[in-house]
């Protein structure tokens, strides 16, 4: 029995696994529980309820990440007030080891288009996602860790590389970074670079937490293979292989597996955490 | 109605309502069931699906759409004519905030 | 324009040109790569509608509810990165499809959706306990003001919208018959039930919600609906703990 009020102040350098409702009881009753959980910040930004009431009696036992899905760093418009501070009330009341944000954008003007959406890498914008990185940390009084994404196209106007882009935010806003090594790996097939070059010049000291999930395979106009990233099964071996190359690089750092579609049954999930611990062993 | 019938009536009221069964909402004799195998309400995830919904031209255009199968507005046989009342309804979210 | 404004454009317009400035790795032009975009936020949203709208779905059915999707997500993308509030303009959506016009009921039933789903999310409150009513003197009880728990919910329809809903979630539950009805919905724990409301009950409920006292909210009930029994709707109220506190106590 985990003691109901110990501190989670920082993610164990551990598997953990995004959570999903209907895995509650299982993910309690585990006699051998992951230490971590994430869970999606908009899913629990209601007033009450059943997800509220979830999330208060997971936050006992396990240490919380809290992953924004919602938040448009990279938009073009100022960051929408209301929502910064709505999550603020939430790691407030929550009290998370860690929160973080993704590099994309999802609202443009009155609109949230409920998807991760890619920007150029130039100056300008990357002097704005500072400025929105800053604002957060601000706010927040905390850290926040910016995920990578996983690219399907390039925009002609990038004059920066992903990595310098993400080096300089980590230089002028002092975030950390959260290292998705699926979307790597999406990103070098799908735009034809080295996902091992990619991590070779990844501000890597900077990783706090690492993100597995699962891919799935199509074809683009011209028959080249183009990677999606679904969520939505098993993690695909050279993510793994990828994991290896980056763990060695970082050491040990929390590591959670994504399985946001076709959720499977707990076993599913329990297994891809076995692996990652296995990885984490080696 | 005089102010003497009315408390009367309401008292009448309180007092069979009372009687009758199952009247008390005994929350807290009910377990504390928040792990039931129910998936959240409209769970946003990173990394939707795969399928072509964002890509098709050929999906409802206008008048030209018709029901292409049958959920159970066909067995309930429910004709336009029960709209017989003229009242006008209307959904009222009432979230009054409980004092402290 | 900006290089996002560009980008959106196409999101929710499949017939729009891929923008231009868009490349693969070696720079071609990203041709059915941005139908990924395309395609991420039209079906996330209709998955988001699916579930949103479970009462709807059924009634429709499957194919038809995805048909008919695409056109209401285009026309209403979200205002609010909180998901669990879309769909706000569905029920008029569909009361304005001349398609649909033999349905209805459906704009009622897509109202009962949306009240179960704010219920669902509303704030927890603890339901007062019937008796204190009884320990009041009846003087202080008709200057007292009820608070409706924030889950409460109140639709009234001119549909059998508590028959249809029973019809579509009940085992062997009867077909319903036309008549009007008002519904309660309310959350005692975590999940959001249903009641049907006698005559009256809804209008007596709203102005208890608004803030009469018990005698005004009784006055004014009586002088709408003759037939009001203040005691069938409060046993109602009290089997759905549709009350959290008397104020004052």
């Amino acid at each position: 029995m985990l003691d109901s009020t110990r501190q989670f102040d920082r993610l164990p350098n551990t598997p953990g696994v995004g959570y999903k409702p209907q895995h509650f009881k299982q993910l309690c009753d585990d006699p051998d529980p992951v230490e971590w959980i994430e869970v999606h910040a908009e899913n629990y930004m209601g007033d009450g309820g059943r997800p509220r009431a979830q999330l208060a009696a997971l936050s006992e036992r396990f240490a919380l990440s809290i992953h924004g899905v919602g938040l448009s760093i990279g938009g073009e418009m100022p960051l929408d007030v209301d929502h910064l501070k709505r999550l603020k009330a939430l790691c407030d009341w929550a009290k998370p080891a860690s929160f973080s944000e993704h590099l994309a954008w999802s609202t443009h003007g009155s609109e949230f288009l409920n998807d991760l959406l890619p920007l150029p890498y130039t100056p300008a914008t990357l002097a704005r996602v500072a400025d929105h990185i800053n604002q957060v940390q601000d706010t927040l009084s905390r850290k926040m860790l910016l995920e990578n994404p996983s690219s399907y196209l390039v925009f002609a106007a990038s004059t920066l590389s992903e990595t310098d882009f993400i080096a300089e935010v980590v230089h002028k806003t002092s975030c950390g970074l959260l290292l998705d090594v699926n979307n790597v790996f999406i990103s070098s097939v799908n735009l034809g670079i080295s996902a091992s070059h990619y991590i070779d010049a990844y501000p890597i000291n900077h990783v706090h937490e690492i993100h597995v999930g699962g891919h799935d395979t199509q074809t683009d106009d011209s028959g080249a293979p183009l990677l999606i990233d679904t969520h939505g099964q098993p993690v695909d071996e050279p993510v793994w292989e990828l994991l290896k190359y980056t763990l060695g690089k970082t050491g040990p750092k929390p590591v959670l597996v994504e399985w946001d579609n076709d959720v499977p049954d707990w076993p599913a999930l329990q297994a891809e955490t076995k692996r990652i611990a296995e990885v984490l062993a080696a | 109605m005089s102010a003497t019938m009315k408390s009367l009536a309401v008292a009448g009221a309180i007092a069979a309502a009372m009687s009758a069964p199952a009247t008390s909402a005994n929350a807290a004799s009910k377990e504390k069931c928040y792990g039931v195998s129910l998936a959240g309400k409209n769970d946003c995830a990173a990394g939707p699906g795969t399928t072509c919904a964002g890509t098709s031209v050929n999906d409802y255009q206008g008048n030209s759409w018709t029901l292409v199968d049958a959920g159970t507005c066909e067995t309930m046989e429910l004709p336009n004519a029960a709209d017989g009342s003229k009242r006008t309804g209307s959904l009222e979210a009432l979230t009054r905030d409980v004092p402290s | 324009m900006t290089s996002l404004d560009t980008f959106r454009m196409g999101l929710l317009d499949p017939g729009y040109p891929v923008p231009k400035g868009l490349e693969n790795g070696t720079r071609q032009a990203a041709g059915n790569r941005y139908d990924v975009y395309r395609n991420n936020v039209t079906h996330s949203l209709i998955a988001a509608l699916r579930t949103a709208f479970p009462l709807v779905y059924k009634i429709l059915g499957g194919k038809s509810f995805d048909t008919l999707a695409p056109a209401f997500v285009r026309a209403h993308p979200p205002r609010s990165p909180l998901m669990m509030h879309y769909g706000a303009e569905f029920p008029q959506f569909l009361a304005d499809m001349p398609e649909l016009s033999k349905f209805g009921y459906l704009a009622d039933c897509a109202k009962l959706d949306l009240a179960f789903r704010a219920s669902y999310h509303a704030a927890d409150t603890v339901p007062i306990d019937p008796t204190v009513l009884q320990s009041l003197p009846l003087d202080v009880l008709m200057q007292e003001r009820m608070l409706l728990a924030a889950s409460t919910r109140i639709l009234r329809s001119n549909w059998p919208i508590f028959d249809i809903w029973r019809f579509n979630n009940v085992a062997d539950a009867p077909k319903p018959t036309p008549q009007a009805q008002d519904v309660l919905i309310t959350r005692p724990e975590f999940d959001p039930q249903p009641y049907l409301l006698p005559m009256g009950a809804a209008f007596w409920l709203n102005r208890l919600g608004m803030g009469d006292t018990f005698e005004q909210a009784y006055d004014a009930a009586l002088a709408a609906t003759p037939e009001f029994d203040l005691s069938k709707s409060l046993i109602v109220a009290f089997q759905s703990a549709a009350f959290c506190k008397v104020q004052g106590f």
